[in-house]
């Protein structure tokens, strides 16, 4: 029995204007999937992703998410995303409860007043990523690594079936790179969930990866790391290394 | 329940409260102000956090306009208003949201447009413009009971939406493209909160005028988000702190015969000021009152050769 698609693209096409920058990309990521998303500056990673989200419309071709397409799928709270930021911009303070909690409203109902179990979803959230103890704190007074952190918990709050994380870990330091990590490994092994990361930086994650989509405009590889790793990629080096060599990458 | 608050603003006309609300006068205008100096900051505080703090201000000229449209064809001012604000701030979120303009254009746009439209309106009115008068500056110390009713009823209205939309509306102005990923009806969302602001600065149009509106609206929420460390929290302060304004406020008119509008404006002002200079190290105070440009940063793409760190 074949484990059933959370993310598909078929055929996905998507150009700026008249600047192409997505080409026939033809994806799919499975239940319980931990999937990595690489290329270089420009390779179109964030529109690729934007597209799959159904915050853009493919040019041509489809998308479906949990087997719908975006603007039809009812229950998009099942679909968890971190987006790419270096700090929270927040004019008026938030502790770190209520940034993870209103990542649960969608799924409870955005008119419900919280319940016992979505309290005890944000505390799980919270603990998931080790901000437990900073769970009263303004966002605003955590560091980057900190911050990031709690997005994730935000997305995870809501008990997502597929997770879609856009550059989580551009700047953050070892230590909650390492949390970080243990927190996607929970998910995948634990929930079933589905894990989309979108990186430059797979250091902390490249053992844990069950496969690597290498996209420069098109897809340029679709495997498990190992087979990348044989094509002579050490998907662990340094993170600067990798774009490098990403740009070296034909065509 | 509208029998009830009638006979509720009666009987607080009678209270037996010191000077300088011992008058019933001073009673209703103390009751009007109460509802406003506690609703105004509840919108406010969204509308900080969504970088559209002079939000108020545009609704409140174009809620100008409404008041000159009700004179001239001679029905209820706060009608006329009230319709056009609310058909008004749904225009600038729709241009706001479709990206057609900046917030700041927007706003400017129904700025000039609702002040030049109420001033020619209110000139078509004959004598009947003067009357237009207290909504410009306020006039608080002639509310009547059945102002102090439309406004209770307003009141009852701004918190109960906040009460029951509070949670969405803040993971919307938090992070609007998550929350649209997540499923929540962002335009919905954002379309609410423009008819509340409009809902707002019709109840507080004769409490401190169109042209005061927008002060109640952010002072209080300036002030509350140096003293606090949660939304909520920031929610609880600010909305005291309008109280606190429109209690001192009043004092000071009644004690100095000052235009009691500016006096409590005045007193948010100062308060926000004070509290800056005391407690403000901990976030840069004059911030939230500076006009805002825009909402959340741009969505990243790497297809352009944005540098990642």
């Amino acid at each position: 029995m074949t484990t059933p698609a959370v993310l598909t693209a078929h055929g996905v096409s998507f150009a700026y204007g008249g600047d192409l920058v997505i080409e026939s990309v033809d994806l799919t990521v499975a239940a319980g999937e931990f999937v990595a998303l690489v290329g270089p500056n420009g390779s179109g990673k964030s529109t690729l992703l934007r597209l799959l989200l159904g915050l853009l419309e493919p040019a041509a071709g489809t998308v479906e998410i949990l087997g719908e397409r975006p603007r039809a799928l009812r229950d998009r709270w099942r679909v968890g995303y971190v987006p790419q930021r270096r700090i929270l911009d927040l004019d008026v303070p938030a502790t770190v409860t209520e940034i993870v909690a209103s990542g649960r409203t969608a799924r409870r109902g955005w008119w419900r007043v919280p319940s016992r179990a979505d309290r005890d979803a944000v505390d799980h959230a919270l603990e998931a990523v080790a901000l437990a103890d900073l769970h009263r704190r303004p966002v605003t007074e955590l560091s980057g690594g900190q911050q990031q952190r709690v997005l994730i918990a935000r997305a995870l709050a809501a008990e997502p079936s597929v997770l879609v994380l856009d550059e989580p870990i551009a700047g953050v330091d070892v230590e909650s790179q390492r949390l970080f990590r243990d927190s996607l490994v929970h998910l995948v092994e634990h929930h079933q969930t589905a894990v989309l990361l979108v990186s430059h930086e797979l250091g902390a994650v490249a053992s844990d990866l069950d496969r690597v989509i290498v996209l420069k405009r098109r897809v340029l590889f679709d495997g498990p790391p190992d087979a990348l790793a044989a094509t002579g990629v050490n998907l662990g080096v340094h993170a600067d290394d990798l774009p490098r060599w990403l740009e070296e990458l034909a065509p | 329940m509208s029998a009830a608050i009638v006979h509720a603003c009666g009987a607080l006309a009678t209270l037996p409260l010191p000077w300088p609300f011992e008058r019933e006068y001073m009673q209703l205008a103390l009751a009007a102000g109460l509802v406003i100096g506690i609703c105004a900051p509840l919108i406010g505080v969204f509308l900080v956090q969504q970088r559209l703090s002079l939000m108020g201000d545009g609704i409140g000229h174009l809620a100008f306009a409404g008041v000159a449209a009700g004179l001239l064809l001679e029905v209820w001012p706060i009608w006329t208003a009230m319709l056009v604000a609310v058909v008004g701030a749904l225009a600038i979120e729709w241009l706001r949201s479709r990206g057609r303009t900046s917030s700041d254009l927007a706003l400017a746009l129904w700025f000039y447009g609702g002040i030049a439209a109420g001033v020619v309106l209110a000139s078509r009115a004959g004598n009947g413009g003067l009357a237009i008068v207290p909504y410009l500056f306020g006039s608080i110390l002639t509310i009547d009971a059945s102002d102090v009713r439309v406004i209770a009823v307003l009141g009852v209205v701004i918190v109960a939406a906040v009460a029951v939309f509070g949670r969405a509306l803040f993971a919307i102005v938090v992070d609007e493209e998550s929350a649209r990923v997540a499923g929540i009806p962002v335009g919905a969302g954002n379309a609410l909160l423009a008819v509340l602001t409009a809902v707002t600065v019709v109840a507080a149009m004769r409490v401190v005028g169109v042209l005061l509106i927008a002060a109640l609206m952010v002072l209080p929420v300036a002030t509350g988000r140096v003293l606090s460390r949660s939304f909520r929290g920031t929610m609880v302060v600010s909305a005291a702190i309008g109280a606190f304004s429109v209690i001192a406020g009043l004092f000071a008119a009644r004690q100095w015969a000052l235009a009691p509008g500016g006096s409590i404006v005045l007193v948010a002002a100062f308060t926000f000021a004070t509290v800056s200079l005391v407690g403000g190290r901990r976030r840069g105070g004059l911030k939230a009152v500076m006009p805002g440009t825009g909402r959340a940063e741009p969505p990243d793409h790497d297809d352009h050769g944005h540098h990642h760190g």
